[in-house]
């Protein structure tokens, strides 16, 4: 096996050969995990694998492009994908949103791919062992999952681009439950190193909770104050951010749509100083400083390979700044490129802790995170979805139980404009999007009116 | 017709790698090994307008190794093939396995099976789409989009296409050994209009399929029907009226009764939900096993069946990832739960006789886990077709194709939207209607069913993307479905729920 930014080089010296441009984007990748449930280990796994993406560009007035992927560990299997690639380029139609090349470098573009394998899990595991035994002779149930994940990736262009970047992704999610099943409480974190996340955090959390949830209350459905907590503004705010393609809103698409071929930036979403933003030196979540996209999508674009990112606001002030989107998208809407960028943080000046807040709340609930999002309508952004394991009542500033899963029917734009009280931004792992997207400092919101629109008597 | 599996495929030394790793598994103490080789080739076609903005030709490849050492599971998978290779996923499932023993006092057995040695199966299909150029994939719906876009109502069109391949090698400490080559595709078109007032949109009903490229050409759905009614039922939509909320008795086509099916019966009947090994993540179920036998799922007209061999079905293979063959089997008789799907470890673990064949993994990075089957409600033997079942409802919906959907973690609340709902008044099809969603707790809706079309409304749908396990896997699933009709089902307008 040749080192993966040798598979890039060859990639871009057999596309140059023959005559074409392009991009070729090594992803070695490895993980390794452990997953347990009702107090046991059950599954558990290890893998690595290097996946090769050549774009071939062809040189003529209107490039078109090919694009083929595949496992790829020698330069013969590197050569079959420039081969595919070229071919799907010399008989596709001429690429809308073709753009010179990007040239950038980075320093550590020969050092090698970081890797984890299962001892990663040495300090980790026996941590997880006394959490487990824990549970088991206090006649709790745990479930849950750990990972720790590298992705290293290399990116050349036949311009000069060679950049190469690592992504760590290391979680620990626990979820506890009462034996009888009535009652469920959830922790979660992310980081970057699985060594560095404490199991004993996360069951003395829970046991907290499942304490709250031995009084039972019942709650008609309606609107109700509540305390979002910072998990599930992450994932509200995440699918706000993903459904704000510039080219969406000018096609009148989505909630960022105004009249026909118009969109909402300079629009005041909040009164509230909010400012949502990606920031790839973040401190604690830093992500990938370039753009690495392996297709053109609507609002994204192949030729954008390389582009250094750097801070975008998305919602500033209050005010909407930004939509996604590439060089072609900025050449068909007039929307200043923004290309997504791998973190979200939703910073509204607040200080306010989560229990500081849940102290200062007389009649609401305090929510744990939401499950199940769907998109209802594009329109509005109205979406659906659960609250999930607990619901607590919070009365004259103390919890004092727990009271069923609602539906909810609700839109984040909706939400922040609504929002009466920001919390402190803190690093939140999101419950339900975190396969895709870990990395998210969020605070606690408080909206006056939540719509809990149905009782969800599922725990 | 009868096609052989990829010679490039078959040409790799699957036997030689699998008995390496298995053969080593075992000298370091292995029970168990389990062997897969994998080759997912995708391609994906995206088009706005006409134009290609998506096309993308990916292959997913490796070879995995699961085994139990003192009754606990390891597994490690990697993507170069070799022999070198065969050895080391080998010893690294087995550290796998050893770290993990302190962690669990169960001691997993697996319920016997069958040996299957040498043995193919290959899904049914009439053309290769790899057989067929890119382009010429792209032109057709470049052409199809065209002829939407000259619609006056059309303001943009969306085409999506997505072509799998998936060539498998299994092989088992046990003896099986089998090869399976799978295809199936999901090409879809929408249609938008825009105005001053805002945005609406139409999308085809046609369900992803265990076919070959001879769907997309015309052969079992007849798109230039639909894709001629695009633009008219946009049309309609933007000359609808907001829904009124309140109960309605619905009549449900199976474009949309599948999704439902999927949800509040795929997913609650799978034994590993019940049991609680996804209570972190994907969730559990109101289903539970001491359940069985005695939980009123709905009404006596409500028969449903797992099976794994359904011709054209996504999720229809010849054998699961631990060598089990296909089956079929009753999940729900006569409205009571009667069964649940399963791998082999629950099989032996809660006393079943046999696995019915519900492992899988999506990939040969991911290890196998019970994912679902093709999970169908069976039609009325003397049953009617759909427009009989409006003739019976005085004042209700009529509900088509598959939108927006949600449900809760132990599979009891749901919502869900469609592409359109029609008022039915007196027994007859009325005006379009919009901002419609409904709503209900799956036994009661199962409950609320009344009466059930016939063997003439079935369809086979589905999803390329079911989710679930950690770390995340998705997997291919069918679901046929006639018409239905259900009573008092609740319905919300979904603009006022946003508070507008």
């Amino acid at each position: 096996m040749i080192a993966p930014h040798l598979l890039a080089e060859a990639a871009i010296s057999a596309l140059a050969k023959r005559g074409y441009e392009g991009v070729a984007i090594i992803d070695a990748q490895s993980q390794s995990n452990l997953r347990f449930a009702n107090n046991n280990l059950t599954t558990n796994g290890l893998s690595y694998s290097i996946t090769a993406t050549v774009i071939a560009v062809s040189s003529a007035n209107e490039p078109s492009i090919g694009i083929s992927g595949g496992s790829a560990h020698d330069v013969d299997q590197i050569k079959l994908l420039v081969d595919e690639a070229i071919a799907g380029a010399a008989t596709n139609p001429a690429a809308q949103d073709s753009a010179p090349l990007f040239t950038a470098h980075s320093s550590d573009w020969t050092t090698e791919a970081a890797i984890t394998t299962m001892s990663d899990f040495a300090g980790f595991s026996p941590k997880l062992g006394e959490a487990l035994n824990e549970a088991r002779s206090s006649k709790r149930l745990l479930f849950g999952f750990a990972q720790q994940s590298f992705t290293t990736t290399y990116l050349a262009t036949t311009a000069g681009a060679r950049l190469r970047h690592v992504d760590p992704i290391a979680t620990l999610e626990m979820t506890a439950r009462t034996p009888s099943a009535d009652a469920s409480a959830w922790w979660g974190v992310g980081g970057a190193n699985i060594g560095a996340l404490d199991p004993a955090l996360g069951a003395n959390e829970l046991t907290r909770r499942l304490l709250w949830s031995s009084r039972k209350l019942q709650l008609k459905p309606g609107r109700h104050e509540a305390l979002l907590p910072p998990s599930a503004v992450a994932d509200l705010m995440i699918y706000l951010m993903w459904s704000s393609g510039a080219r969406d809103a000018v096609d009148g698409r989505s909630v960022f749509s105004a009249g026909i071929g118009g969109h909402r930036i300079g629009d005041r979403l909040t009164e509230l100083p909010v400012t949502l933003y990606s920031e790839p030196q973040a401190g604690g979540i830093e992500c990938a400083p370039f753009e690495i996209t392996h297709a053109s999508t609507d609002n994204s674009s192949v030729f954008d390979n390389g582009t250094a990112l750097q801070r975008t606001n998305w919602i500033d002030g209050g005010v909407l700044a930004s939509l996604y989107g590439s060089r072609f998208t900025e050449k068909e809407t007039g929307i200043p490129v923004a290309p997504m960028i791998d973190n979200l943080i939703l910073d509204g000046t607040g200080t306010k802790s989560l229990d500081e807040m849940v102290a200062s709340t007389d009649d609401g609930l305090l929510l744990t995170c939401l499950w199940y999002i769907r998109e209802v309508d594009p329109k509005t952004l109205l979406l659906t979805g659960l609250t999930r394991d607990g619901v607590y009542a919070v009365r004259n500033g103390e919890i004092v139980g727990v009271v069923s899963n609602f539906r909810f029917n609700e839109s984040p734009v909706d939400l922040l404009a609504r929002c009466t009280e920001i919390g402190e931004s803190v690093r939140t792992l999101p419950r339900e999007l975190s396969d895709y997207f870990t990395r998210a400092i969020m605070p606690t919101l408080r909206i006056p009116d939540f719509n809990f629109s149905s009782i969800a008597p599922g725990v | 017709m009868n096609h052989l599996i990829d010679e490039s495929f078959v040409s790799l030394p699957l036997q030689r790698l699998g008995q390496s790793a298995i053969e080593r598994a075992q000298t370091l103490g292995a029970t168990y090994a389990a062997f897969r080789i994998e080759r997912i080739k995708s391609l994906h076609l995206g088009m706005r307008d006409a134009i290609l903005v998506t096309s993308a030709n990916q292959e997913d490849f490796g070879m995995s190794l699961r085994v139990l050492l003192d009754g606990t599971w390891g597994f490690a998978a990697i993507g170069e093939l070799s022999q070198k290779n065969a050895l080391l996923i080998a010893d690294q499932a087995i550290e796998a396995a050893t770290i993990s023993r302190p962690l669990t006092g169960d001691f997993v057995e697996l319920q016997s099976e069958p040996i299957y040695r040498e043995s193919q199966y290959v899904s049914s299909y009439e053309i290769d789409p790899w057989q067929i150029n890119d382009r010429e994939k792209s032109d057709l719906l470049t052409v199809w989009s065209g002829q939407l876009l000259n619609h006056a109502i059309v303001d943009h069109v969306e085409a999506q296409a997505l072509f799998v391949k998936e060539c498998t090698y299994y092989q088992d400490s046990f003896g099986t050994s089998t090869t399976q080559q799978r295809i199936r595709l999901h090409p879809s078109f929408t249609a938008y209009a825009v105005s001053e007032s805002g945005m609406e949109s139409m999308r085809t009903i046609a369900p992803p399929v265990g076919r070959g490229y001879e769907y997309l050409t015309g052969a079992h759905w007849d798109w230039a029907a639909e894709l001629a009614e695009l633009p008219e039922l946009l049309v309609e939509r933007t000359k609808a009226k907001s829904v009124q909320a309140n109960t309605y008795d619905l009549v449900i086509h199976p474009s949309n009764l599948w999704l439902t099916i999927h949800e509040s019966i795929g997913h609650a009947t799978e034994l590993d939900r019940a049991l609680g090994y996804e209570a972190a993540y994907a969730g559990t179920s109101f289903a539970t096993f001491d359940k069985l036998g005695t939980l009123q799922y709905g009404s006596k007209l409500m028969n449903v069946t797992g099976d794994r061999d359904v011709e054209h079905g996504l999720a229809t293979v010849g054998w699961d990832h631990e060598g089990v063959a296909a089956q079929s089997w009753n999940l729900v008789r006569d409205g009571i739960l009667v069964g649940y799907q399963l791998d082999r470890q629950m099989a032996s673990q809660k006393g079943f006789l046999r696995s019915n064949g519900c492992a899988f993994a999506d990939s040969s990075m991911h290890v196998p886990v019970q994912r679902m089957a093709n999970v169908s409600l069976a039609p009325k033997p003397d049953g009617g077709d759909t427009n009989d079942l409006i003739g019976d409802v005085e004042d209700g919906l009529y509900v088509v194709g598959d939108k927006s959907w949600s449900i809760d973690m132990q599979r009891f609340n749901f919502q869900f939207t469609a592409q359109r709902f029609y008022r039915i008044k007196n027994g007859k099809l009325g005006e379009m209607v919009k901002d419609a969603a409904y709503t209900s707790t799956t036994t009661d809706f199962w409950g609320s069913m009344k009466d059930v079309g016939g063997r003439q409304t079935w369809e086979l749908q589905g999803a390329f993307n079911c989710g679930k396990a950690q770390p995340g896997q998705i997997a291919p699933v069918s679901h046929g479905a006639p018409s239905a009709r259900f009573e008092r089902v609740r319905v919300l307008n979904t603009v006022e729920e946003a508070g507008r």
